[in-house]
Formats: structure tokens, C-alpha cells, sequence
């Protein structure tokens, strides 16, 4: 008798605990990790928590994208229900769109206040994969002090900037700053070099790899120009271990105070004016230079968003946190706290932000200047596209044969890729 | 009646011995043949990772197909005509050929070194597992920061040496980033060919070397027509271990130097196809080539190493 009571009371106590467990989701978030990024997202969902009663458990991942993709693609392909957001790179969408949910009716109001051309990445076929959360635009920073020095004016053109950098780095290096370099980015074989390369080809007028309507322009005087200029920077303004920095080398080498110029995003702005950075003041941002007598220079758009799985088993959850982390609230937090760059219009408007962020709102120009890589056009073929444009630039770079034979292979290789259509 | 007895409890053992192993078949069949089955089932349909069971049967186009052109010219497609694969061939075979020929004659020379006596004999025993212990993924990423060419230790090292004049970055430049990946493999699993080397080197009897000592035979000569002869058996599958591992080496180069058309392995281009590129089954099919090389480079070996153990006994 009395066992029975037990269990009656232990079945009990159970349905009490699954009634509030229905209630009360846990809702697993996946995302890469860099530098602060879990403090800050935790910082972030925590009013969320508060009003909807709901938690977040946050999975971490390595930074690499190319890693997370991996990872991602296994999960979904297994049709994985414990995870229930993932954190997207910009250039996901076309490719595992069939894996999310539509968010185009859920976010009716909210859409319209990100940038458009935000929006459109993450649509496919009228779908909306994913949700904008911050957004990247790499800048051109350079070093006021030196450039004063010197009576150098800040680059408008690629030429210019060869120029510059030579003439501060010899300068520099007489009076005994041997480790100094003219010019640092990212020319790794990895997606950042696609990022890289198509900025230097864009702002020379040479397309943009694939074009919006699928066609292959890659192979153009304009585009080979623009990497035969950048070959001559190796070994002469840019150190040769260039051919293996991602972003990281980069800033090393930049916020040890040895580059006159450096090509990043936005998170080395915080990082170069923190206490213990040499080059703290010292420096400023502009939009990239142009090239080739072109009048437009390029910036490569990055950024990420949230995606809701098909295979979530609490969806309506899952999509409320969807759209408070693209929502105004939550990006301002992102903004103020992470110098992560807001996807909302108005928010570059905002006193706030101007106030704690000033770069932020400096940013403004550069986005205008924001050129997607081929993700759209080239759809779920788009990783082995730029897998093989980033190797011919490479292999460009490296003196492993010439621009114009390089080029003339990846337009070939390209047009076998897209068969009939992408 | 007595032989139909017998008969009996021989099926009797054989029905029991079946049961008993039947657990581990099942399990073997789940875990080993199931999957490679699948993966070469995969290679012959167009099955994509978005999309596992919708693929269709295509034959052998993911291995090997061909087209006429309007202009009459016949293009080659497939696994098999894709110059990208061959040269993820050759860079595992000769990465598998360096390492493992470097790893046995220094496993044999390590093996010698602690099969005799000497003072902390047992100390450096341990110490020299270490690199074996350490997992790969780990001992990558410290050699990848070892080798940095901005902060890399090596390169501090040559430069005050007056080895090198400027900092190289060593698994970035094309001429260097196979050496950096066989300097590492190298330095991983030596400490496995010695001990398995040395294993074999303390089953030889003691008293043939005092027989040749007595008889006042020069120690390389020993080397060569005594221990080598006697620790054969062992090396050689020390060897095959080593080779299936080196033919399949994939975490190594995935953490050093991951997108290098200098390193790049069946393992790596396989996986690159496989998840990145959406071609799941151009992958498999990769995947299922690189099973059969493998097996063929064991079925040669193994028999070419039996023909002179044959020849030995005649």
C-alpha cells in the first residue's frame, strides 16, 4: 500500500516536471566561438529568458567556418532535433535552405528594417532561411602617426597605397625599424582570401567572380590587372608569409605596431585600441581603395545570422529567440557591447551607440560600398567555386604560373562546374 | 553409431562456437561492413547530404563517364579524370612511402639504442612514448604553432642559428608544407615503430650473441645476418600497421595544412567533396577508391612478403 502510494506521489512529482518542462523550453543555440562571444550572447538572451520564461543552452564550435559548416551539414543531414538555432555565415543560406524553416511570414515587420541587400542574401526563392544578427564590412586601416610623418595622404587607389606603403616602410626602415611592413591582409588559401581577392578584382572594375544573373566573368583584363598589381606587393611592401595569414597574422603583425596598412573587418578596431595594443590612437579607418582608374572601390559583405532547424521540436521557442536576437533590442546590446555591427537601419542613427561606438556609424560608408561573394548565383555549388578561385589566386600569388593562364583554367573549370545551369 | 556421435558433437561445437561468436559478427557487420557497404552502395547513385535517401542509381558516372561534344571532342568525367584526385594519390603515396621507409630505419635504430643496458633505461623508455601518446589533433596544432612563421619557435631557432636569413612559413610555402607534415608524422610515430621493433629485438635469444661474440663477428655484421633476420616477422607488421595508417592519414594535414594542393590526401579531398562541396556521392565514390588502394597495397605487401619468407626456408 504504501509502495503505491510512493509511486503514485512519484508519478505525480514526474507529470509536475514534464508539464513545466513543456512550458518552460530549453532551447539549444549553436554557434562558433571567438574571443568574448559566449559572455556576450549570454549577456544578450538574458531579458529574453526573463520575459518568456524559456532557456538558452549555448553549444560552442571552433572559430573556423569552414569547420562549422562541416558540422552543421552532418547534423542536419541526420536530421538532428537537439539543436534547435544555428548561428549562419552569410553565405549559408542558398545551401542549406532546405534544412530551416520560412521565417519570410513570422518576420513580416522585422525584415523591413534590416538592410535590404541583408535580406536578399538570406532569401532563396522567396524564402526566408535566416535572420540577420550583426554584419561585417572590412575597412582599410592605417597609421595616422606614420602617415603624418612622412606627409603621405591617406590611399584613394590601390596604386596609391603601393606607393605609400614603399615610401613609409623605406623611410622607416633607414632610420632602423627593420621588422616594419608597408601593407598587411589576408592571402591564405582559405574563404578569406576569396573575400580579399574579390575586393581588389571588384574595385578594378573586374566583376564580382560569378555575376547575379550565373554568367562567369572572371577571366577579364580588368580582374588580372588587379592580381598582378597585388603580386608585386609580396615580398616588397607585404611580408612573404602573407600567402599564409588569415585575419589573425594579419592584426599580429599590425598591432605589434610592424604594418603601415592592414585590410580587416571590424572586430580589429576594438582589439587595436585596447590598453595593451601599441598602435592604440595611432590609427584610423577608411574605406578600401580603388584601383585600375575605376571609380568604385569593394568591400566584401560578412556577417551572420540565426536559422531555425525543421527538425526543432520547439519551434515557436526557437523562433521567438529568432527574431529578439534580430531585433533591435538585442543588436544595440551586440553593438554596444561586442562592437558588432548592427544590421538595422536605423540603429547607425542611434546616440547610443554613436556615443560608445563611435565607429560604428563611420561604417555607414563602407557598406555602401558592401559587394556579396557569388553564394546567390552559384547556390549549394558555391563552397567548391570559391575553393577554386581562391586557389588560383593563390596559386597567382605564389608565382605558380601566370594571372592570365590561372584565370583562363578557373573560367574553364568554372563553366564545367555549372554544367547547364548552377 | 560411433562416428555419428562423434559428428554430432563436433556440429554440437560448431553450432555453440557460432552462437558465441555471433554477438561479435553483428557487431562487426554493424559497424564495419554496413557502412562501407553504404558508402560504396552511395558512389554508384547521385545522392546528395541534403537529400540521403532520395538518390538515384547512375551507374559508374561518379567514377568514370564520357561525352561527345558537338564538335566531336570526348570529354572525360568522373573521380577518375579528375587531375585533382590523382594528385591527392601521389601526395598520400609518397607521403606514406617517406614516412613510413624514415619511421622504420629510425624505430629500428631507437629500438637498438634501448635494448641495451644502460642507467635510467626504464625512464627513457617512457619518455620516448610521449609523442605517440599525445593525440594527433593536439600534437598538430602545437607543431602548427611551432612551425608559425610570425611567432613560430623553429624559426627563432634557425634564425639565431644563422640556418635561415628571413622567417619561412613553413606549411604556407608549397615547397615546404610536405616536409612540415612528414617532419611531424615523423616525430609521432617513431616512438611506435621502436616499440614494437623492440618488442621483437628482446624475443631474440641472448646466447646466438655470445655465440657470434665468441666467434669475434664485427657487430654490423651481427646487425645485418642476426637481429635483422630474427626481428623480420615483427617489422614487417609493424609496417603494414604503419602503412594503412599513413595511406589513410587525414587529421595531420586537416589541422597543418589544409587547403595545400602540396598535401592534400585521398582522406582530405574526399571529405572536401563529401561535406563542403555538396557531392556526397563523387565522395563516396573517392572514398571507395581509397579503400581499394588500400587493400591492394596490403594484398601486395603481404605477398611479397611471404615469397621471401619462402625463400628464406628453402
Amino acid at each position: 500500500m504504501i509502495k503505491k502510494l510512493k509511486l503514485g506521489a512519484l508519478t505525480a512529482l514526474v507529470s509536475v516536471a514534464m508539464s513545466t518542462a513543456v512550458l518552460a523550453d530549453n532551447i539549444h543555440y549553436v554557434a562558433g566561438v571567438t574571443g568574448n562571444a559566449l559572455e556576450t550572447f549570454k549577456n544578450i538572451v538574458k531579458p529574453w529568458e526573463k520575459e518568456t520564461g524559456h532557456t538558452v543552452t549555448f553549444v560552442p564550435m571552433p572559430a573556423s567556418t569552414t569547420d562549422q559548416f562541416g558540422q552543421y551539414r552532418l547534423w542536419l543531414a541526420a536530421g538532428n532535433a537537439d539543436i534547435d538555432l544555428y548561428q549562419t555565415d552569410v553565405i549559408w543560406a542558398p545551401q542549406l535552405s532546405e534544412q530551416f524553416i520560412d521565417l519570410s511570414e513570422v518576420a513580416k515587420d522585422l525584415a523591413p528594417k534590416h538592410f535590404k541587400a541583408i535580406i536578399e542574401s538570406q532569401t532563396v526563392n522567396g524564402k526566408l532561411v535566416a535572420l540577420p544578427l550583426f554584419t561585417d564590412a572590412p575597412a582599410l586601416y592605417y597609421r595616422k602617426d606614420l602617415l603624418a610623418k612622412y606627409n603621405v595622404d591617406v590611399p584613394k587607389t590601390w596604386e596609391e597605397l603601393t606607393v605609400a606603403a614603399k615610401t613609409v616602410q623605406d623611410a622607416e626602415r633607414a632610420a632602423g625599424n627593420a621588422d616594419l611592413w608597408g601593407f598587411v591582409f589576408q592571402a591564405n588559401a582559405y574563404e578569406g582570401l576569396t573575400c580579399n581577392a574579390l575586393e581588389w578584382v571588384k574595385s578594378f572594375g573586374g566583376g564580382q567572380i560569378v555575376e547575379p544573373d550565373g554568367s562567369i566573368s572572371i577571366n577579364n583584363k580588368k580582374a588580372i590587372a588587379a592580381i598582378e598589381l597585388v603580386k608585386t606587393w609580396v615580398g616588397t611592401i607585404a611580408p612573404e608569409g602573407v600567402l599564409a595569414y588569415q585575419e589573425e597574422e594579419a592584426r599580429g603583425v599590425w598591432q605589434t605596431g610592424n604594418a603601415v596598412f592592414m585590410r580587416n573587418w571590424p572586430y580589429a578596431y576594438g582589439l587595436g585600441n585596447s590598453d595593451d595594443s601599441v598602435v592604440k590612437g595611432k590609427f584610423g579607418v577608411v574605406p578600401l581603395p580603388t584601383g585600375g582608374g575605376n571609380a568604385n572601390s569593394a568591400a566584401t559583405l560578412g556577417g551572420w545570422n540565426v536559422a531555425v532547424s525543421k527538425y526543432s521540436k520547439k519551434q515557436d521557442a526557437a523562433i521567438s529567440l529568432a527574431l529578439y536576437l534580430a531585433g533591435p533590442v538585442a543588436q544595440k546590446e551586440r553593438a554596444l557591447i561586442a562592437s558588432n555591427l548592427p544590421t538595422i537601419v536605423s540603429l547607425y542613427d542611434d546616440a547610443d551607440i554613436a556615443a560608445q561606438q563611435p565607429i560604428i556609424p563611420r561604417w555607414k560608408d563602407v557598406f555602401l560600398q558592401a559587394v556579396p561573394r557569388p553564394s546567390a548565383p552559384t547556390k549549394a555549388k558555391y563552397n567548391e567555386v570559391s575553393s577554386k578561385f581562391w586557389s588560383a589566386v593563390h596559386s597567382s600569388l605564389s608565382g605558380d604560373g601566370s594571372t592570365a593562364e590561372n584565370f583562363e583554367i578557373l573560367a574553364l573549370d568554372l563553366e564545367d562546374l555549372k554544367g547547364s545551369g548552377w | 553409431m560411433l562416428a555419428s556421435s562423434e559428428l554430432s558433437l563436433q556440429q554440437q561445437r560448431a553450432r555453440s562456437a557460432f552462437w558465441f561468436l555471433a554477438p561479435m559478427l553483428i557487431m562487426l557487420f554493424c559497424v564495419a561492413a554496413w557502412p562501407l557497404l553504404r558508402s560504396i552502395y552511395f558512389s554508384f547513385t547521385d545522392t546528395s547530404l541534403t537529400d540521403l535517401y532520395g538518390g538515384q542509381w547512375v551507374g559508374f558516372d561518379n567514377y568514370l563517364s564520357y561525352r561527345e561534344l558537338s564538335s566531336g571532342r570526348i570529354l572525360w568525367r568522373g573521380t577518375l579524370a579528375d587531375p585533382a584526385w590523382w594528385n591527392a594519390v601521389w601526395n598520400t603515396v609518397r607521403f606514406a612511402f617517406v614516412s613510413v621507409s624514415i619511421e622504420a630505419i629510425l624505430g629500428v635504430l631507437v629500438a637498438l639504442l634501448l635494448n641495451a643496458e644502460f642507467k635510467g633505461r626504464s625512464i627513457v623508455r617512457a619518455a620516448i612514448l610521449i609523442p605517440w601518446a599525445i593525440p594527433t589533433i593536439v600534437s598538430a596544432k602545437m607543431w602548427a604553432w611551432m612551425l608559425n612563421d610570425q611567432f613560430g619557435i623553429i624559426n627563432d631557432l634557425f634564425l639565431t642559428l644563422g640556418l635561415i636569413d628571413h622567417k619561412v612559413a613553413w606549411t604556407a610555402n608549397i615547397d615546404t608544407a610536405m616536409i612540415s607534415v612528414l617532419v611531424v608524422d615523423i616525430w609521432k610515430t617513431t616512438p611506435f615503430m621502436a616499440l614494437l621493433c623492440l618488442a621483437g629485438l628482446q624475443m631474440v635469444p641472448k646466447d646466438i650473441y655470445e655465440a657470434a661474440k665468441v666467434d669475434g663477428v664485427h657487430p654490423i655484421k651481427v646487425f645485418f645476418k642476426i637481429t635483422l633476420p630474427l626481428i623480420r616477422p615483427t617489422l614487417m607488421v609493424a609496417i603494414i600497421f604503419r602503412m594503412l595508417d599513413a595511406l589513410r592519414i587525414f587529421d595531420l594535414v586537416y589541422v597543418l595544412t589544409p587547403n595545400s594542393k602540396a598535401t592534400k590526401t585521398m582522406s582530405v579531398i574526399s571529405r572536401e567533396n563529401l561535406i563542403e562541396f555538396d557531392k556526397f556521392a563523387y565522395g563516396s565514390a573517392q572514398s571507395s577508391l581509397l579503400f581499394a588502394i588500400i587493400a591492394i597495397f596490403v594484398a601486395l605487401y603481404i605477398w611479397l612478403g611471404k615469397l621471401d619468407l619462402n625463400g628464406e626456408k628453402n
